[in-house]
């Protein structure tokens, strides 16, 4: 490029670098637009994939060939899934336990978040430490010791016990959340509340609680999401079909000794996803600043 | 919580407080902590219980015999838990693995992430869009990224092998899943796939916080795009970079769902992880003590991998 642009005289040097940089501009533009269209493929590609797979027919899928369009489509995938294997059951036990442990989340981790950024409670670095520390526990150590205590507490294979179990995802982060947030709410608001001659309970239920609606339901998209997702304790403490996750239940789904049915797991795959993709497609913003507020600390 | 409510609202209560500033003040003190404790008493005793209860039960099994298939085998086991890590012939190949995919996998993803990171903070339309599509992968279920690429991978129906054959390039009857290597390729690919957008969610929320003045500054300097790059963003993104390799590392380095549904450590033991090394001592073998020690390895371990991240941070920043 430089091998061609005339010699120049001085009073046009202020207009050179405009011109070089009009191709090579594009060609930057050009470059970070076809890099944009790498990530955007490689992200939503194996999703492409998993929908066309889910919906071949058994016989497509038998014949134990790829292709990027089905031949036929079929919803047999999703049919089969919901009547024979009944995944109506796993994802039922999924939504119980997910919605029980965001519930459960929200509501401590908004107590303990106010009393870390409202009260002066002694010791609170060693407090928010713990916490943090708490969050990066190893999950796995955690099956052995808790596998023995549910089995004598009698609940194994349980609600409850994957509920408790499930507290370790999704509490630390809403803590340290719901505390950066409360510590945002301007005090003058709950002064005012008090001086009017509300209780510290009636200003916490009538002035903060609904100011810090917006991030406890931020903390709530987290804990499901989180939740949602554990594979590790439904396979530890789960043993019987009936009481399997969605995600336990998609491993075993699809399973025969001589074949894997793709369109089987596939259609499973799909569906789990769904509630996730919409999270993500209507509360971007709340999951990454939510995410974000936990982690820099 | 009616005294409370009585010395703030009654008029005049500042001026009996000035009076008298030890009672009054001090009694308000406790009343608040007491509010305080009894509000956070719920999260410290679920946290507490279900990770320090299972920490301590951890170390206490890994010094006896406990193991359900055992039951005649009980009591004081000293070292023989430990000492079994170093002559099983699993433990050490699993740490291996798990070392050598900790540091690719969150190479990769760093790598990756930075660059997305930064594509993703310079204007452009539809980048809303963009965005959501590019962290779909890392909210879905680590589940539903372990079956969509073993189903990418699978060596008649999959699409790599599909990929790989209408290009006529080499590999394409590959059985993935089957061989050492192959098998990491696979899992590692799986892996960066859902973790990269975490890296680059992080990254991206370190870069807005960069004023845009400084680059303007040092355009006026005739400061090179990478130049800027090099000296401006990375020095400033340093604290978000260190928050996404800690989370990144320890995940990484206590993998497991991801092998389990893929390869569950095969072919052989060849995928063997830490985690799933645990997962199987813990509820295969029945085998608490050993699983135990196992456990207490990885506490260990996670403790110094924070520590190491923590002091590297503190030295560069005061450096």
């Amino acid at each position: 490029m430089t091998a061609t642009t005339p010699p120049v005289t001085a009073p046009a040097a202020t207009w050179r670098p405009a011109r070089r940089r009009g191709p090579r501009r594009a060609a930057a533009r050009s470059g970070f637009y076809v890099l944009i269209a790498v990530f955007v493929i490689a992200s939503l590609f194996p999703f492409y994939w998993i929908v066309i797979t889910s919906l071949k027919t058994q016989q497509e899928i038998n014949a134990g060939t790829s292709s990027l369009l089905p031949s036929h489509i079929t919803w047999s995938s999703y049919v089969t899934d919901f009547t024979q294997s009944d995944f109506i059951r796993p994802l039922l036990n999924s939504a119980i336990i997910s919605i029980a442990t965001t519930i459960v989340t929200v509501i401590i981790a908004a107590m303990a978040g106010y009393a870390l950024s409202r009260t002066q409670i002694r010791g609170k670095p060693v407090i928010l430490g713990f916490i943090l520390v708490a969050n990066f526990f190893p999950i796995i150590a955690m099956v052995g010791p808790l596998f023995i205590a549910y089995r004598k507490l009698g609940l194994l294979n349980s609600y409850p016990a994957l509920v408790i179990s499930c507290l370790i995802y999704t509490l630390p982060l809403a803590t340290w959340l719901l505390a950066s947030y409360f510590s945002q709410i301007p005090r003058s608001l709950e002064e005012a509340a008090m001086v009017d001659g509300g209780t510290r309970l009636q200003t916490l239920r009538k002035v903060i609680i609904p100011v810090a609606l917006p991030g406890m339901f931020t903390a709530a998209i987290l804990s499901f999401m989180l939740t949602w997702n554990d594979f590790t304790f439904a396979l530890s403490f789960m043993s019987t079909p009936n009481m399997f996750t969605a995600p336990l239940a998609i491993v075993d789904l699809g399973q025969s000794q001589y074949q894997t049915f793709y369109n089987l797991i596939d259609a499973a795959v799909v569906i789990i996803s769904i509630p996730i993709a919409l999270l993500v497609i209507f509360a971007q913003r709340r999951i990454v600043s939510g995410l974000t507020a936990g982690s820099f600390r | 919580m009616t005294v409370h409510q009585e010395t703030i609202s009654r008029p005049g209560s500042r001026g009996t407080r000035a009076g008298r500033p030890g009672r009054g003040a001090t009694s308000l003190v406790a009343q608040d902590r007491r509010f305080g404790y009894t509000l956070i008493f719920p999260v410290l005793l679920v946290l507490l219980a279900i990770t320090a209860y299972p920490l301590v039960y951890n170390v206490w099994n890994s010094f006896h015999h406990d193991n359900l298939s055992l039951p005649f085998l009980t009591g004081f086991a000293g070292f023989a838990n430990y000492k079994e890590l170093f002559t099983d012939n699993q433990f050490v190949p699993a740490l291996v693995h798990t070392v050598g995919f900790t540091i690719v996998s969150v190479a990769v993803e760093t790598l990756v992430g930075l660059a997305l990171a930064v594509a993703l903070n310079k204007p452009f339309r539809g980048r809303g869009i963009v965005r959501a599509a590019v962290f779909i992968p890392w909210a879905v279920p680590t589940v539903v990224s372990a079956e969509l690429w073993r189903s990418m991978f699978d060596p008649q129906q999959g699409f790599v092998n599909y990929l790989l054959t209408e290009l006529h390039l080499p590999l394409a009857h590959t059985t993935w899943l089957d061989g050492q290597w192959t098998a990491w390729a696979a899992i590692l690919i799986a892996d960066a796939w859902r973790n990269t957008p975490f890296m680059a969610i992080v990254l991206l929320a370190g870069l807005q916080v960069i004023p845009a003045d400084i680059y303007e500054a040092a355009r006026i300097d005739g400061a090179s795009a990478w130049r800027q790059f090099t000296r401006l963003t990375l020095p400033l993104l340093k604290p978000a970079l260190m928050v996404a390799l800690i989370f990144r590392t320890l995940q990484s380095f206590l993998v497991f769902d991801v092998v389990y549904i893929m390869t569950s450590g095969g072919p052989g033991t060849s995928t063997n992880v830490l985690a799933y090394l645990n997962w199987k001592a813990f509820l295969v073998q029945t085998d608490f003590g050993y699983g135990g020690a196992i456990s207490v390895a990885l506490v260990i371990f996670a403790l110094v991998i924070a520590a190491v991240y923590t002091r590297a941070f503190r030295v560069e920043q005061t450096a």
